[in-house]
């Protein structure tokens, strides 16, 4: 790459360093529980607003993975949320006063906590609806492969986010605590999505899936991007440059490979169609608080006037990550 | 007669304490290393566990750094305490931290003793095998390595470049014939001291001790010297990966683990309880002879080999998408691309699907729609039939199409009238098979009813469009499969070019044709074809056709009898 474009690529990453130190004015201490971090402890980060209902089983999935410690930004909830976390032993809370646009979308908050406790541990930063999904999950906790990227002198890990919705329309069924979304949100598309490659931060750029079929078929390039790389080794010095969909420095982006080969992957499953949706589509679209003026949840709200059935007679019933391997939405790559 | 164990450890203390025990328990004395950049409370804590123990020796002397001649020196001087402390030693095992006894000790020791003279130890002859490292072979035996592979990978790659262009070339031991192999090994008493004790073992040492990665080949090469028998493998399972790592055992390897018959395997993650529980449990009466069997478990290692260094060809994905030319097949399964047949023959669709079994698409590329079979609004995979999302990105489009339906062929009529984005990616894909009869559309111009400056004006785009695409399927670089008739040359026989496609794609399931194919009225063509010429517009993608065209209607609708004759 030309030194020039790497120096402002270079400028880029401070200035998004910069933007998260000036940023941690708006975070204000709930609950810090960040002193019982022990050095190997995987840390999973998240931003989360008006999420009481569905954290009970968040908590529990992670738990169960081997998440040793949750540190979340409350953004101005009130049903809540900020008190349920603050109870949980293993949960440090902050809360955040301000836009969540123009902390781009929490990550300016995030990246000034995970500057501050995460140097060194690996990191998962996700929403409250994306529960991840690697090879083994169901038999090896996430110390086994985070432990295996180590050895493999590897430092982040890719995913696809896989939109899962249920068959009938969204909302039928009531999402109840504690329970998994998957319950409900059984299907999802296999096969149809779009791969480029940004040539400036080296990132794939995965588009498709059902919101791209069902809400973005007039305009399919502003259906939104499922390309996360949420499992990081993390270093003070890194950052994420737009969600988690991209960071920099930018090799931290090749989590693919390019002469044939398959790396390790996995997937993020999507709980963003529950019940809730359709008043969380009204009301982010109100805010206008979410990425390009709300485009995407514009992109639903043409469609929201009667809830939209998704399902169509190729969605596929979720199974497992074996199932998901073999389909190609991820991969087993070198970890045997 | 017992066996003796060196276990070199450097992390995982638990566990090394674990498996210790579990020999030192079943009077196999045990020497231990530890690594010297272990932290001297962690090397005290471990030798406090230990205390009980008589027959455990700890000592902390050597850098143990990978690739480096520390792993071979803690490996002579523990072999050297066991062999002085317990002179009735029948077999010494070289192992580490982090391999894990598969089978009972009495086992193994029962094997090792029925075979008392032999040496095993996997010992290949550095001429005769591949196995690179790094990029470097026999150069590990001629270059000097003074710095470190995994802390100074820079300096280490100029280090050596900066010797090559100097042309160095050490010299090996004249007695000595380079051999390599697995670390994990398992010597006599006899051999160990032997090697030990050789004469010239300060020459040896010197030697070894400057090149790369001796710890594969310093016993591996001594031992042909020393050894009368040498049965060349390790009783140590250790499966590597593409980068000569080895890989990992986790509690899901279990069942896998015990088909193996192997003694000892490793690496096993420290946290795999289930391993070590079941594994370590005091043996139950049931007891197996079965000569260790590695090759069982091979395979699915080998996989993964094959998918991290090839991955499955057709798929993109989030860990894979490959630069042009490294795709390992463009697509993942083989598919048919019929160009201006719909045009020619009328009920094109039966004759294919009675003639193959296939059940075509239709024109999947239209600019208006994309005629999945069926009409369907979905296809696999979710594959929408809207046109701008086909349109946003084509390429993915057929490539998601056909990993979707991999193990079933698909076919689909294409042509110049439609979206031609895909037609660079078909050209280069192997499992492409495209067969076109050029100037097809004509037919179709002949039979419509817009009037003659509009279809001047779309039969001269439409043959400058199909001629774009015939230069392409032309070229050198074209992988597909493909077949051009010009129209001409089809009508004149067209049973016969049928049965050429049907014969060539060998893999296309044939069946008697039970339908003839009815070929559209052209014998108006001439006709059409001259008036286009007045006007200026020359046609010429669909060969000549003549003014009178009556010698060709008599293959109009041929009778059935006549298939596959002239």
């Amino acid at each position: 790459m030309n030194p020039v474009k790497a120096y402002q690529l270079r400028l880029r990453r401070k200035r998004f360093l910069l933007r998260a130190w000036r940023k941690r004015k708006q975070l204000l201490g709930l609950s810090d529980k960040t002193k019982s971090i022990a050095p190997d402890d995987i840390l999973l980060f998240s931003t989360v607003r008006n999420e009481r209902v569905r954290l009970p089983f968040f908590l529990k999935y992670y738990r169960d993975m081997g998440i040793n410690h949750f540190i979340i930004v409350d953004n101005e909830s009130d049903d809540g949320t900020p008190d349920f976390l603050a109870d949980q032993s293993d949960v440090s809370v902050w809360s955040a006063k301000g836009s969540y646009k123009r902390s781009r979308f929490g990550v300016d908050w995030l990246l000034w906590l995970q500057k501050k406790y995460a140097h060194g541990h690996w990191t998962l930063v996700v929403d409250a609806d994306e529960f991840l999904v690697y090879p083994f999950c169901d038999t090896r906790p996430i110390q086994a492969l985070t432990d295996w990227l180590d050895a493999s002198s590897i430092r982040s890990f890719g995913t696809l986010v896989l939109d899962m919705y249920p068959k009938g329309t969204v909302g039928q069924t009531a999402y109840q605590p504690d329970q998994s979304p998957f319950e409900i949100l059984q299907w999802f598309d296999t096969g149809n999505y779009t791969i480029s490659k940004n040539s400036l931060y080296g990132n794939l750029w995965i588009q498709g899936g059902p919101r791209a079929r069902v809400f973005f078929s007039d305009e399919p390039a502003l259906a939104p991007a499922l390309n996360k790389i949420p499992l990081v080794k993390w270093n003070r010095r890194y950052a994420y440059a737009s969600s988690t969909h991209m960071l920099l420095p930018r090799g931290l982006n090749l989590v693919y490979d390019q002469w044939g080969g398959e790396k390790t992957s996995g997937c993020l499953l999507h709980a963003k169609f529950l019940d809730d949706f359709i008043d969380k589509a009204a009301e982010e679209l109100e805010r206008k608080e979410h990425y390009a003026a709300s485009r995407e949840y514009q992109g639903y709200a043409e469609n929201l006037q009667k809830p939209p059935e998704i399902w169509c007679d190729q969605s596929e019933k979720y199974a497992n990550w074996r199932q998901l391997e073999v389909l190609g939405l991820m991969s087993k790559g070198n970890w045997a | 007669m017992t066996v003796g164990v060196i276990m070199l450890v450097h992390t995982a203390f638990d566990r090394a304490e674990q498996i210790a025990r579990h020999w030192a328990n079943q009077d196999c004395p045990v020497a231990i290393h530890v690594d010297s950049a272990v932290a001297q409370p962690d090397f005290d804590r471990l030798q406090r566990a230990l205390d009980d123990l008589p027959n455990v020796t700890m000592f902390q002397k050597f850098r143990c750094e990978w690739g480096t001649w520390g792993l071979v020196a803690a490996g002579q001087m523990a072999g050297q305490i066991l062999l002085d402390r317990y002179p009735d030693l029948g077999h010494v095992l070289l192992s580490s931290g982090s391999c894990l006894p598969l089978r009972p000790v009495s086992e193994f020791r029962d094997y090792l003793s029925k075979h008392p003279t032999t040496d095993f130890i996997e010992s290949a002859s550095v001429e005769d095998v591949p196995w690179t490292m790094g990029g470097l072979h026999k150069e590990r035996f001629t270059l000097y390595f003074p710095f470190s592979w995994k802390q100074q990978r820079w300096i280490f790659d100029r280090a050596v470049q900066l010797q090559r262009r100097l042309g160095i070339k050490r010299k090996t031991p004249s007695d000595l014939v380079l051999h390599l192999g697995s670390q994990w090994w398992c010597l006599t008493a006899k051999t160990l001291s032997n090697i030990l004790h050789d004469d010239q073992r300060a020459g040896y040492d010197r030697y070894f001790s400057k090149t790369w990665i001796p710890d594969e080949s310093y016993f591996q090469t001594l031992v042909r010297k020393h050894s009368k028998t040498i049965e060349s493998r390790s009783l140590t399972l250790s499966k590597f990966d593409f980068q000569g790592k080895p890989h990992i055992f986790y509690d899901d390897h279990l069942p896998l683990l015990r088909r193996s018959d192997c003694f000892i395997a490793r690496k096993i993650w420290p946290a795999a309880d289930r391993l070590y529980r079941e594994f370590l449990a005091p043996p139950s009466e049931f007891t197996r002879r079965s000569d260790p069997m590695p090759q069982k478990i091979d395979r699915v290692f080998e996989k993964a080999v094959v998918r991290r260094t090839r991955g499955r060809p057709g798929l993109r994905m989030q860990s894979r998408f490959p630069i042009r030319g490294r795709e390992n097949g463009v697509t993942s399964d083989k598919y048919y691309v019929f160009q201006g047949f719909d045009s020619v023959i009328t009920n094109f669709d039966q004759w294919l699907t009675s003639a193959t079994g296939l059940s075509p698409h239709g024109h999947l590329f239209h600019p208006d729609r994309v005629e999945f079979q069926g009409q369907q609004k979905v296809f696999a995979g979710g594959l929408s039939d809207n046109v701008k999302i086909r349109d946003y990105a084509s390429e993915d489009f057929l490539i998601n199409l056909i990993w979707n339906t991999r193990g079933q062929h698909q076919a689909f009529k294409f042509g110049p009238e439609d979206q031609q984005h895909v037609t660079e990616l078909m050209a280069r894909d192997q499992n492409a098979h495209i067969s076109v009869i050029s100037g097809a559309w004509a037919v179709d111009l002949l039979n419509s009813d817009q009037d003659f400056s509009t279809i001047r004006a779309k039969a001269a785009l439409l043959q400058k469009t199909e001629r774009a695409f015939l230069d392409r399927l032309r070229h050198p670089d074209t992988r597909a499969t493909y077949r051009i008739w010009s129209l001409a040359e089809f009508t004149s026989a067209p049973l016969d070019c049928l049965r050429i496609i049907l014969d060539e794609n060998a893999k296309m399931p044939s069946r008697p044709v039970l339908e003839s194919p009815k070929l559209a009225d052209l014998s108006q063509l001439g006709a059409f074809l001259q008036k286009l010429k007045n006007d200026g517009m020359h046609p010429y993608l669909m060969g000549d056709f003549p003014l009178n065209d009556l010698p060709r209607r008599r293959y109009v609708n041929p009778p059935r009898s006549a298939s596959g004759q002239r």
